[in-house]
């Protein structure tokens, strides 16, 4: 490991101030700039996630009322959804690596990818002055004619938050696929891109398509909830369901927005820590394209007991199965990258067996709820919580984690302790499956989502799933301290110190503001790994 | 390690084996393009592409108004023949104009001539500030005759409640349309100061020609608006 001091000029450091920040275009700056408030909603999330496991160590309804509750996993799901989830890997660690993987100074329009990030945190004061001013009790999922009519809580001040962060993963989509068509560098060909620019392709596809979608659904509810106009309002021969297949049309598929680029994320680092070619690379690739197309076509399988009718719901039931074929495709592909391999034991491969595993199981407890019949028996019950939590947690968030460490050294120059970085993820994973697998098992056997009571007999299971919560916390706060640790006292991590491929590992850490001294020239494939280097490593 | 500064020494860079050639240094070209030629084909990437989430937007929309009209036939025809077909119809006639205009402003700026640059998108302002007053006017009555759904939505037929959601989409569909021609509108006052500053030259024009495709979408989508609202039965008022 290289101990060599941090380079004299580098983006955080060319510019100082408060203003520097704010009016910055350059994709890096704003990707940590991302960070910050993701981190804050994170938190805030989490904080509602505590509200909820407290309630559920008792049977009685004793901690909060029943309509508190309802606010905490209402807001726990907005916040984390829409604020933590979807811009996590595309928004932080896409804006600062894309640019620098394709061998560009910048995105294709900084000025739009910083309006983007004030659109975003415009959306976010919306919703934590909804939060603040009492909160929202709907579920995340804003169903009608409740939240149009019958709820008493801030749907309005929420809604206009989700329509106009809304607009920042619009923006950032576009960005980057005019990006990725436009910017890149002199012989980086389609198939020469690094994986994680293929699967971040792949999203933006998901968000120019699906979230213009979501908003004039969301501005439909507006609309009615405060003018009166009657969309979904069945008083006047509205459908609600029909809210429930627009809402599903973006929801769905936003999952696809959530684990994409963590996928392309697994691909980076698997690659480097096992220290070979990604198996398979055009059916990787292509994969995440896959799931992109496919990702479209099944969003009914969240109205199986809508009333829809049975014949399109047989078909979406076949479609949700197929969708499982190209994410198989990818974890048969990583796990054969491993194979053979020189495995390199670093921390951020720690966090990819941890996401190969949960989005193992998050994946095909998938197929359990795409089965027609089992689902009319699992709707609605904490298996379905404990099987989106595996993919979006489990999933997402581990394969976040795991970007944010391996590039953590590029963005910001400095190496975190390995040792606690890998017993984060080991306390992660861990608490993570003590909070999640119970929740299986309580589904199985009845226990309905979202109330705040429950019969006395899931007592021990609840009891185990709150105490797994704390293991959970514990991990995340492990994680934000030795990582702000590490900015003052980490040692030099030097240009490349994982001795990655990739265009981004051959500029110095922190990277200038121009990203290169000059245009890099691509004239080899992505991932060329020798297995002997890691001997010199 | 250079600095920040040797990079801006050649932001042209080996870009010249990429195929766009250089097209030396154009004060519109940014810092972060190698070529104008890059820049322009980036910018028309991108509003093609926002068009497309437009489309995907609007589509909301038209699926609820879809889904209703094969639900209620009855009410979509009666809804419909409360609106103005006159005005409906002139409006149209106006935006199609509007278009035209717009596409004769992009020939003006392509061909360098700066005037008629200015002119023809003066034009087309005025036929889209046209096109604004006269939906006012068709609001306004909506309003006299409390056709505007809510609380003080009032209408006498078998279908009422229908034709409320009939005219609840009719307003959210032209409702969206018309904030579409507002911000099209900035855009092209905007565009046409600086035609008038001489901004623009047959070398670089892009913001003419996107603010162009932006106003021929918001037209199409009007083209689509108008048989959709204002035509479901006509022929039982005229038949």
């Amino acid at each position: 490991m290289t101990t060599t001091v941090l380079p004299r000029v580098n983006y955080l450091n060319v510019r100082h101030g408060v203003a520097s920040w704010l009016l910055t275009k350059d994709h890096k700056r704003i990707g940590i700039m991302y960070l910050v408030v993701v981190t804050i909603a994170f938190f805030l999330g989490g904080i509602f996630a505590t509200g909820v496991r407290i309630e559920l160590t008792t049977p009685q309804g004793d901690f909060v009322s029943a309509d508190t509750y309802n606010r905490l996993f209402t807001m726990h799901g907005v916040a984390m959804v829409f604020f933590v989830l979807i811009p996590s890997v595309p928004a932080i660690l896409g804006n600062f690596a894309l640019p620098l993987m394709i061998g560009a100074k910048d995105v294709a329009f900084p000025k739009i990818n910083l309006l983007s990030w004030y659109i975003f945190v415009i959306g976010f004061f919306f919703t934590l002055a909804a939060m603040v001013l009492g909160g929202v009790d709907t579920g995340w999922t804003f169903y009608t004619p409740y939240s149009t009519v019958y709820s008493n809580s801030n749907v309005l001040m929420t809604g206009i938050g989700v329509f106009i962060a809304g607009f920042s993963s619009i923006l950032t989509g576009l960005n980057f696929m005019v990006t990725i068509h436009r910017m890149r560098a002199p012989g980086m060909t389609w198939f020469r891109l690094p994986l994680f620019v293929w699967a971040l392709y792949a999203t933006s596809l998901v968000q120019i398509l699906g979230t213009p979608v979501i908003a004039i659904t969301v501005g439909m509810l507006a609309l009615e909830r405060a003018l009166g106009f009657g969309i979904f309002d069945p008083r006047l021969g509205g459908d609600p369901v029909l809210f429930q297949h627009l809402f599903w049309f973006y929801s769905h598929p936003a999952v696809y927005i959530m684990i994409l680029p963590p996928m392309g994320v697994i691909s980076e680092v698997i690659a480097c820590f096992s220290r070979k070619n990604v198996f398979g690379y055009s059916f990787v690739a292509f994969s995440s394209l896959a799931i992109a197309v496919f990702g479209f076509l099944v969003w009914a399988h969240h109205l199986f007991v809508a009333g829809i009718s049975p014949y399109s719901a047989m078909v979406f039931s076949f479609l949700s199965f197929a969708v499982a074929i190209p994410s198989a495709v990818k974890t048969f592909n990583w796990t054969a990258t491993l194979y053979q391999g020189a495995i390199w034991w670093r921390a951020p491969l720690m966090w990819v067996f941890g996401f190969i595993g949960l989005f193992l199981i998050g994946g095909l407890t998938g197929l359990f709820l795409a089965s027609l019949g089992l689902d009319v028996h699992l709707h609605d019950t904490y298996f379905v919580v404990a099987h989106f939590h595996y993919i979006m947690v489990g999933g997402a968030i581990m394969g976040f984690f795991a970007g944010l460490h391996y590039w953590w050294p590029k963005m910001t120059g400095r190496m975190f302790s390995n040792a606690a970085a890998t017993l984060a993820a080991l306390l992660v994973f861990v608490g993570f499956n003590l909070t999640f697998f119970p929740q299986f098992i309580l589904g199985y056997l009845g226990m309905p989502r979202r109330y705040h009571a429950y019969s006395e007999e899931f007592q021990v299971l609840n009891v185990l799933s709150s105490a797994g919560a704390s293991i959970l916390a514990v991990g995340y706060t492990l994680i934000a301290c030795y990582l702000v640790y590490s900015l003052f006292k980490g040692e030099a991590a030097g240009a490349n110190p994982w001795r990655a491929t990739g265009l981004e590992w051959k500029t110095q850490s922190p990277p200038i503001p121009d990203n290169f001294p000059e245009t890099p020239i691509v004239n080899e494939a992505a991932y060329k790994y020798s297995e002997r280097e890691i001997e010199v490593a | 390690m250079p600095d920040g500064v040797a990079a801006h020494a050649d932001p042209h860079g080996p870009a010249s084996a990429t195929g766009f050639g250089a097209a030396g240094h154009h004060p519109a070209l940014q810092h972060h393009f190698q070529t104008l030629a890059q820049q322009q084909e980036a910018a028309t990437l991108g509003m093609w592409i926002f068009l497309v989430t437009e489309v995907m937007f609007f589509g909301g929309l038209l699926m609820a108004y879809l889904l209703y009209r094969v639900w209620y036939p009855a009410a979509w025809s009666e809804g419909s023949l409360e609106l103005d077909i006159r005005l409906g119809a002139f409006n149209t006639v106006v935006l199609i104009a509007s278009s035209l205009t717009m596409a004769l402003g992009v020939r003006a700026a392509q061909t360098g001539a700066q005037k008629w640059t200015v002119r023809w998108l003066l034009i087309t302002m005025a036929l889209g500030f046209t096109f604004l007053v006269v939906k006012f006017f068709e609001y306004r009555e909506k309003y006299l005759l409390h056709h505007i759904p809510g609380p003080n939505f009032e209408f006498e037929g078998p279908h009422a409640g229908q034709v409320e959601l009939f005219l609840s989409l009719y307003f959210g569909l032209t409702g969206l349309h018309a904030l579409h021609m507002v911000v099209g509108f900035s855009l092209l006052a905007v565009i046409t100061w600086m035609a008038h500053r001489r901004r623009f030259s047959p070398e670089w024009y892009t913001p003419v020609e996107l603010s162009g495709l932006y106003w021929h979408f918001v037209d199409i989508v009007w083209i689509f608006l108008f048989p959709l609202l204002y035509l479901v039965d006509r022929a039982r008022q005229f038949g």
